[in-house]
C-alpha cells in the first residue's frame, strides 16, 4: 500500500438514517477503508450496491465522485480525455489558443477523484459492463493512486487516498489480478427482520399490519419457483409507495396482487404466477 | 498455524494468492478480526474469497479446519475479565462459594482457563472439568457451577453456526444456469473483425491523416467491428432428454439472440445424429446430415447438446436408429466421426451430471467430441476450447468399447 497517502482510522461507517447496513457489510466497508483497498460489492440487482457509496459519502461527509461504466467505456476515459476533435476544430476555424494542450484535456471521474483537493469517495459503478480487460487497465492507478497525462506530462497524484467502492452485477468474470487487490463483499438478500427495518426507514408511517401483509406477499413471491427475475428490495419499496398512493387495502383485496407490474418485470413471470394462482 | 488453513482453502479450489494472504495478515495485525473467530470468519472471507460461488467451499473449509474449536479463547478471556470485574455477579453467591471464589483469583482463573482451552481437544458436554455445556466446571454454558462463566452460548450467531448452515450452497457453480448466465458465457465465443460497409468514423486515423495532410481535414471511415464466429447448434430432443428440455431451451434462447454470431444455424436430432437432421423438435422436416457437412465452412463452430445416453446398439450398429428407414446405413458413431472430422472446433455439452458419465455410451462419444457438462463451469470451458483449442477432457475408458465398435 502506498505509504505517502494517509489512512483513516478504523470503524467509521455504520449506515445512515436512510440506509440500513448488515453487520457483515459494515465490517467489509471498514476493512476496505482500513486496508486502503477498493471494496468490490456484488449482489442481486436492487440490493443497494450503488446506494452504499452514496450513503458512505454522506456518513463520512465526503464528496462523492461517480463513474458509471458502460459497455464502451475505456479505462483511460476515466482518467482523462484528450479532446482532439475540439482542438482540430479550433485550429481550422480559429477558436482559442490551440497551442495550450492542457485546455483540451478533460479529467474523467477517476482523474477528478485523484486530483481532488481533499479525500473523496469514488464510486466505479457496474465495472463488469465494460470490456473484460477494463479492470486490469486500472490496476496501477488503483494501487498507486496516481497517473500521468501523456500529452502534457502532468502527473496527477492523490493527496488523500480516495475510498473506492466498485460495484458489479456478477455478470462477467473479473480478472484475478484485479480481484486480488480488492476487498470483496456479496450483499445477500435481506432477511425478513432486516427488510422490516429497511421498509420502515423508507415508509416510517407504515402500520405493523400492512408491513406484515406486504412482506408476507413479497417473500412468498420471491419463493415462487422458476421465477426469471425475483423482485428486489427497491421494487418492494416502490410497490409499497404505489399501494399507499392508491389507498388499496391489502387485507381487502381478493385474489391477485395489486400493481403486480412494479414487482415482476417479465411477461413470463406474470404468466407463471397467474397459472399458479389458478392451480 | 493459519498457513494450514490457507492450504485447506486452496485444496478446495479457492484461488487464494500470497498477496491476499499477506493482506489478511496485515488486517489481523491491525486487529480487524476483532480478536474473535467470528471476526476472523468474516475478515478472511472478505479478503480471500472473491466469488460468491466459492462461499460454500469456504464454509466447508472453515468447518473442517475449525471444527474442534467451539469457543474462541481470546474473546473468552475478555468475557471472563469483564464477568469477574462486575461485582454484581458475586452478590448471588453463598458465603462458602465466595470463599471458594477467593481461592480462585482472576489470574489463576485465567491461567486455568487458557490451559484448559489448550488441553481440550473436542466438544464437551457435562462433567466437572472441561469447557462445554452442562456440568459443574467453572467454564461453559448451561452449567451448574456457582461462578460458572457462560461462554459462547446465545447472542449473535457464531461463525461456526453460519458456516454450518451452508447458506451459500445455492450459489455453487455446478447447478442450473439461467438464460442470462448462458448469455454471458457465450460472449466468450467471439472473434471480432471489421468487415462489410464502411459506416463508422475512425477518429484516430482521421487525426493521423489530417496531420499528415498539413491540417486539411481527411476523414476516414471504417466498417464497424462485428463478431465473425459462425455457429452450428445441434440439439438432442425427446426421450431421456425430456428432463433437460428447459435447460436446453434456455441455451437455445441465449445462443439464437440476433446479432450474436455472424451466422447461426440450429438443428435437432433424436438420440444420436444419423443421416438426417431436423428443423424443429417435431422431427418432420430438415436436411440430410451430409448436406450440413458439405454446406458448412470448416471453421464454423459445432456445438452439440445431448445426454449422449443410448443403447450401445443405437450408437455402434449400422442402421441403429429405431426411427429411420433402412437408408440409415452408417452407424451413429460413424456420423459423429464425420461431423468431428469436418468441423475444426466442436464441443459437446452434456446436461447429464458428469458423475454419471463413466461406463455409458457417453465414454464413446466423449472420445470423438470434447465433452463438457452443461453447467456454468462446463460451458465456460467448452467455449474456451472452441475459441482457443487445447486439451479435451478424458472421460472414462473408451477402449473397452472398441471391440464392440469394430464388430
Amino acid at each position: 500500500m502506498a505509504d505517502d497517502v494517509s489512512d483513516p482510522p478504523f470503524e467509521q461507517f455504520s449506515g445512515t438514517a436512510t440506509y440500513i447496513v448488515s453487520d457483515d457489510l459494515r465490517h467489509a466497508v471498514n476493512v476496505a477503508v482500513a486496508l486502503a483497498r477498493p471494496l468490490l460489492v456484488r449482489g442481486e440487482p436492487g440490493t443497494g450496491k450503488t446506494l452504499l457509496a452514496e450513503n458512505l459519502a454522506a456518513a463520512l461527509a465526503l464528496p462523492l465522485v461517480r463513474w458509471h461504466v458502460k459497455s464502451t467505456t475505456k479505462a483511460k476515459d476515466g482518467l482523462y480525455v484528450y479532446d482532439t476533435v475540439a482542438r482540430l476544430h479550433d485550429s481550422r476555424f480559429g477558436g482559442d489558443d490551440v497551442k495550450d494542450i492542457a485546455k483540451y484535456i478533460k479529467l474523467g471521474p477517476m482523474g477528478e477523484a485523484l486530483a481532488a483537493p481533499s479525500r473523496v469517495v469514488l464510486l466505479i459503478d457496474e465495472i463488469d459492463k465494460a470490456d473484460i480487460e477494463f479492470p486490469n487497465d486500472l490496476l496501477l492507478e488503483l494501487d498507486a493512486m496516481r497517473f500521468r497525462i501523456d500529452e502534457t506530462g502532468r502527473e496527477v497524484v492523490a493527496r488523500e487516498r480516495p475510498i473506492v467502492i466498485i460495484t458489479s452485477n456478477n455478470e462477467k468474470e473479473l480478472p484475478d489480478a484485479f480481484l486480488r487487490r480488492c476487498v470483496f463483499h456479496y450483499i445477500q438478500f435481506p432477511t425478513r427482520e432486516l427488510m422490516q427495518e429497511i421498509v420502515r426507514v423508507h415508509h416510517p408511517d407504515i402500520t405493523d399490519r400492512v408491513l406484515d401483509q406486504t412482506l408476507e406477499l413479497f417473500f412468498g413471491l420471491r419463493a415462487t419457483p422458476k421465477l426469471r427475475k425475483k423482485p428486489s428490495t427497491s421494487e418492494l419499496i416502490d410497490w409499497i409507495s404505489a399501494l399507499k398512493k392508491s389507498g388499496v387495502d391489502l387485507g381487502r383485496v381478493g385474489g391477485g396482487i395489486p400493481f403486480l407490474g412494479t414487482l415482476l418485470k417479465t411477461e413470463a413471470d406474470i404468466e407463471l404466477l397467474g397459472k399458479r394462482a389458478k392451480a | 498455524m493459519l498457513i494450514d488453513f490457507l492450504f485447506e482453502l486452496r485444496k478446495r479450489k479457492i484461488p487464494v494468492s500470497t498477496h491476499e494472504w499477506m493482506a489478511l495478515m496485515e488486517a489481523m495485525a491491525l486487529g480487524l478480526h476483532d480478536s474473535s473467530l467470528d471476526g476472523f470468519y468474516r475478515l478472511c472471507r472478505t479478503l480471500t474469497v472473491k466469488d460468491i460461488a466459492l462461499y460454500d467451499a469456504y464454509d466447508e473449509a472453515f468447518l473442517s479446519y475449525f471444527k474442534d474449536i467451539q469457543v474462541d479463547s481470546i474473546k473468552l478471556t475478555e468475557e471472563l475479565r469483564a464477568w469477574l470485574a462486575d461485582p454484581r455477579n458475586l452478590e448471588t453467591l453463598t458465603p462458602e462459594q465466595q470463599a471458594a471464589m477467593k481461592e480462585l483469583d482472576f489470574e489463576k482463573l485465567r491461567e486455568m482457563f487458557e490451559q484448559r482451552m489448550k488441553e481440550q481437544k473436542e466438544r464437551h458436554d457435562g462433567g466437572n472439568r472441561w469447557i462445554g455445556t452442562g456440568g459443574t466446571s467453572p467454564f461453559g454454558t448451561g452449567g451448574k457451577h456457582p461462578t460458572g462463566l457462560r461462554v459462547g452460548g446465545g447472542g449473535a450467531r457464531s461463525a461456526m453456526g453460519v458456516a454450518d448452515e451452508r447458506r451459500f450452497r445455492d450459489y455453487r457453480r455446478d447447478i442450473v444456469l439461467d438464460v442470462r448466465q448462458i448469455d454471458m458465457a457465450l460472449r466468450g465465443l467471439r472473434r471480432l473483425g471489421r468487415e462489410g460497409a464502411v459506416e463508422e468514423l475512425d477518429l484516430d486515423e482521421t487525426v493521423e491523416r489530417t496531420g499528415k495532410n498539413a491540417g486539411d481535414l481527411d476523414i476516414v471511415f471504417r466498417p464497424p467491428r462485428r463478431n465473425r464466429v459462425k455457429v452450428v447448434l445441434l440439439m438432442d430432443v425427446g426421450g431421456s432428454m425430456d428432463p433437460h428440455a428447459e435447460l436446453v431451451s434456455r441455451l437455445f434462447t441465449a445462443a439464437s439472440r440476433s446479432g450474436r454470431f455472424a451466422k447461426f444455424r440450429s438443428y435437432y436430432f433424436h438420440n444420436c445424429v444419423y443421416n438426417q437432421l431436423y428443423d424443429d423438435a417435431s422431427l418432420r422436416t430438415g436436411i440430410p446430415t451430409a448436406d450440413l457437412i458439405s454446406g458448412s465452412d470448416r471453421d464454423e463452430k459445432l456445438v452439440i447438446v445431448g445426454d449422449a445416453l443410448m443403447h450401445p446398439a443405437e450408437l455402434l450398429d449400422p442402421g441403429g436408429s429405431m426411427y429411420l428407414a433402412s437408408t440409415a446405413r452408417a452407424s451413429g458413431i460413424e456420423w459423429l466421426r464425420r461431423l468431428s472430422a469436418h468441423f475444426r472446433s466442436a464441443a459437446w455439452l452434456n446436461p447429464e451430471p458428469d458423475r454419471f458419465w463413466s461406463g455409458t455410451t457417453i465414454e464413446v462419444i466423449a472420445s470423438v467430441f470434447g465433452m463438457w457438462a452443461l453447467t456454468l463451469d462446463g460451458l465456460a470451458a467448452g467455449v474456451r476450447y472452441l475459441v482457443r483449442g487445447g486439451e479435451r477432457p478424458r472421460v472414462g475408458d473408451p477402449s473397452r468399447w472398441v471391440k464392440a465398435a469394430g464388430g
